[in-house]
């Protein structure tokens, strides 16, 4: 209990450190939001003009003074509003990250659903040619961008079958279960494929190690069945890294997944971010930026917690 | 993994036939790959935006498919013999969305908002020749010039010059609100992401036959080129020809394209050793093989040009300094340039912005290194391009610049003295001023198109940039779509003469 309250006395120690990186960060790319709007259009400003448009964007001011004023605001629970939607930061987060959850635990269930029983079968056949082939789809799996697979279920379905998930209009889940779904399902599965990939490699391994450990050994003289000996003394073990793995993966989908939300039009973080960078929309990029770390942290929060669930030997020891 | 696709394929068919079912014959659908950055028509100066705002809002004139001037919320206007006074007879049936009249005092508010410095509006350069506005009736506006500006009247065909009402910029909320006198009114939008426009019903310049536009926002143009195919989208805009080229070969599917006015370039900075030397310059020039450029990087598609791209104003390239790719006397100027083992530079090209910029700049520095000018490359983001472009800070650039219809609204900033982007252009001779200032005050349309073909002739010879070619402007439609014309200028007006059949 001790452990997870220090944990969580860190997160806004850590939060104060990622706010001043993005903050400077994004400060220190070259171009700003004059740019960003006007383009090769913004040389035919006057210096007036350009005053005037200085002082809107809010750079009039130096850093430190930006900053301060950015950070009250946050202490207050206020991220600012972007200059692009003309909206308060935290609703369009708010807005976007449904989709963005939604899209990473579909992608993590696609990864676990698949990965995690060919992985285990692929252990306890080690070596035979059952074990081969899915070590060998494994890897191409996991070395397959997912934009390719994004791109070729594209194709396949429109040159192939013509027909396509509808895109550029989202629906919520709540409004219309079957249409979200249907516009989120290739989505997931370009996420998952690699993830699904990783976690069939990890469970692999982890399981061998398992298996060739004393107490499965034991269990396996004692007469215990297969089986049981798998799912009761060597699956909760070999679970460890899986979980770990998955942690990780689903805490970088909760950043948004950029390329693949481009490709499909979906309106998840990873687009806002992107758009909010390519228009130098500081307080959005600042605000989305904060969340995903925010989450990040949650996230890996819950996995030691979940190590602790899984091994009694974590969860003494953090005593 | 291949049989996992194709069974997920099948199954997700399934699931989307009830989704991606044929629109309503009232729709229009219509795809894009960038979004308007913002809803202020005087400030926005993306293409992206301008092409959303012709929609909604209205200049007092406009272009036609031809470049031809049509009327807008002005039925007609007059130049004063010296043309010094600019007089519009406004459209008595034209009104805003809200169902109010667009008057005289309208017109006036809205070009006093673009000449006000706290507007921002970059367009402001276009119009600073305005010393008066009059409005003698509610029909009737009078622009009074400080000298003859024979070009005003076609950088008024502008969305940035597009009548607002006088009490919204009154209440401060133009570029928040959309009140406009277009064809079109915004029933919704969710920026990046889509939008809806309705026809509106009262609009002046007639009906359009259909009764909305939704517009969905795909970033990446193959998922345009599917949503086409599967009937998601009737119409979609394209930029990039290595995609569009692709709709040609699909049943169903229509290309429609047209020469742009915006030009591909190599810039040259003259003020930088040792382009500050004219034979450096003349055998950079001597040294490149268009055509060649052309057909590898944009697989053809367009045409090569001189500086002047305006239809009304183009004249045959093959008559200008160098256009035949020419080895030998790009070697013998480097030689008397004292540079025969020739020089080591660099090239600014923007990454994706245009698709092919990239590759441009390889060709080009594969040809240019056959007579010993060796070119490394400097891939850079947009925003990053456009500072140092903006500053002049290069040795060399690869640009795709915006035309315009009038030869000097499009190069007074950038081949005059007082040029907003000299700095850019780093070239200025009083040749090239002295043509500049003659054609923005000579009225005689013979006369205008001799002094800039001079213009032509004299800066493709001085080469402070290398001119390449234009490229076209893609629309792709579905059969369902009749009737829309493409424009040079990239413009969708031409979508409230479309036809939806079925």
């Amino acid at each position: 209990m001790g452990y997870v309250l220090n944990r969580i006395a860190l997160f806004p120690l850590v939060m104060l450190g990622v706010s001043v990186f993005v903050f400077v960060a994004i400060r220190l790319v070259p171009g700003d939001a004059i740019t960003a709007m006007l383009g090769t259009e913004g040389g035919m400003l006057t210096p007036a003009q350009r005053e005037t448009l200085t002082a809107y964007f809010g750079m009039d001011q130096n850093w430190f003074v930006q900053y301060g004023r950015w950070l009250t605001g946050l202490l207050q629970g206020d991220l600012g509003v972007s200059v692009t939607y003309g909206q308060p930061v935290l609703d369009i987060i708010l807005d976007r990250f449904p989709l963005t959850l939604e899209l990473a635990f579909l992608s993590m269930f696609i990864a676990i659903a698949i990965g995690l029983p060919v992985g285990v079968y692929a252990a306890i056949n080690a070596d035979r040619p059952s074990d081969l082939i899915v070590r060998v789809f494994a890897m191409i799996g996991q070395s397959t961008p997912n934009f390719v697979v994004a791109l070729l279920a594209i194709y396949v379905l429109s040159v192939g079958f013509g027909v396509l998930p509808q895109m550029g209009r989202f629906v919520s889940f709540f409004d219309d279960p079957l249409g979200n779904l249907t516009q989120l399902m290739l989505p997931a599965i370009a996420l998952g494929t690699a993830f699904a990939a990783a976690v069939t490699r990890i469970a692999r391994a982890a399981m061998l190690d398992v298996l060739s450990e004393d107490y499965v050994r034991t269990a396996r003289s004692q007469g215990y069945s297969q089986r049981y000996v798998i799912w009761r003394h060597a699956l909760p073990n070999a679970l460890i890294p899986v979980v770990t793995l998955s942690g990780v993966e689903f805490g970088y989908l909760l950043g948004g997944a950029v390329i693949v939300e481009q490709i499909f039009a979906l309106p998840g973080l990873g687009r806002v971010v992107l758009d909010a960078i390519l228009q130098r929309d500081y307080a959005l990029v600042q605000g989305v930026v904060l969340f995903i770390a925010f989450n990040f942290l949650v996230v890996n929060l819950l996995v030691d917690l979940a190590y602790a669930a899984l091994d009694p030997r974590i969860r003494y020891g953090a005593k | 993994m291949t049989t996992f696709t194709k069974a997920t394929a099948v199954s997700a068919m399934a699931l989307g036939l009830a989704i991606a079912a044929p629109a309503s014959a009232q729709t229009l659908d219509v795809a894009w790959s960038q979004d308007a950055t913002g809803l202020d028509p005087h400030t926005q100066t993306a293409f992206a935006s301008i092409r959303l705002l012709e929609l909604l809002y209205e200049p007092l004139v406009r272009l036609g498919p031809d470049l031809e001037l049509q009327p807008a919320v002005a039925e007609s206007w007059e130049f004063s013999e010296d043309a010094t006074t600019l007089t519009f007879t406004l459209d008595p049936d034209a009104v805003f969305h809200d169902g109010t009249p667009v008057t005289a005092t309208d017109v006036k508010a809205s070009f006093e908002r673009i000449l006000d410095d706290e507007t921002a509006a970059a367009a402001r350069a276009n119009y600073t020749s305005i010393t008066g506005i009059e409005t003698p009736d509610e029909r009737t506006v009078v622009f009074t010039l400080d000298g003859p500006n024979v070009p005003i009247l076609n950088g008024m065909a502008s969305i940035n010059a597009a009548v607002v009402s006088a009490a919204a910029i009154e209440a401060g909320t133009v570029g928040t609100e959309v009140m406009g006198s277009g064809p079109f009114t915004l029933a919704e939008r969710t920026p990046n992401a889509n939008a809806r426009l309705a026809a509106f019903a009262d609009w002046h310049g007639g009906e359009v036959a259909y009764d909305e536009i939704s517009v969905s926002v795909l970033p990446d143009e193959t998922a345009i080129l599917a949503s086409l195919r599967t009937g998601q989208a009737d119409f979609a805009l394209m930029t990039d020809p290595l995609v569009a080229t692709l709709v040609t070969g699909t049943p169903g599917l229509e290309l429609l394209t047209a020469p742009t006015l915006s030009y591909h370039v190599l810039q040259l900075n003259a003020s930088r050793a040792p382009m500050d030397q004219l034979a450096v310059r003349q055998a950079m020039s001597c040294a490149i093989d268009r055509q060649d450029i052309l057909d590898g990087a944009l697989l053809g598609e367009g045409e090569v040009t001189g500086p002047l791209t305006s239809p009304a104003y183009r004249n045959d390239p093959a008559s200008l300094f160098c256009y035949e790719q020419d080895q030998d006397r790009a070697r013998e100027l480097l030689a008397e340039a004292g540079f025969a083992d020739g020089f080591e530079a660099k090239i600014l090209a923007a990454n994706g912005e245009p698709p092919t910029a990239v590759a441009e700049a390889q060709l080009i520095q594969s040809q240019l290194a056959e007579v010993g000018i060796n070119l490394e490359i400097e891939t850079q983001e947009m925003n990053v391009y456009i500072d140092r472009w903006l500053a002049g800070d290069f040795d060399m650039a690869v640009a795709l610049n915006g035309g315009r219809v009038d030869p000097y609204t499009m190069y007074n900033r950038y081949w005059t003295e007082a040029g907003n982007l000299q700095d850019v252009a780093n070239y200025i001779d009083d040749t090239l001023d002295t043509l500049m200032e003659q054609g923005r005050i000579e009225t005689d349309e013979e006369a205008r198109k001799e002094v800039f073909a001079e213009f032509e002739r004299h800066i493709s010879e001085m080469s402070p940039w290398v001119w390449l070619f234009t490229g076209y402007t893609y629309t792709a439609q579905t059969e369902a779509v009749e009737g829309f014309e493409p424009s040079p200028t990239g413009s969708l007006f031409g979508l409230v003469d479309v036809t939806l059949a079925g």
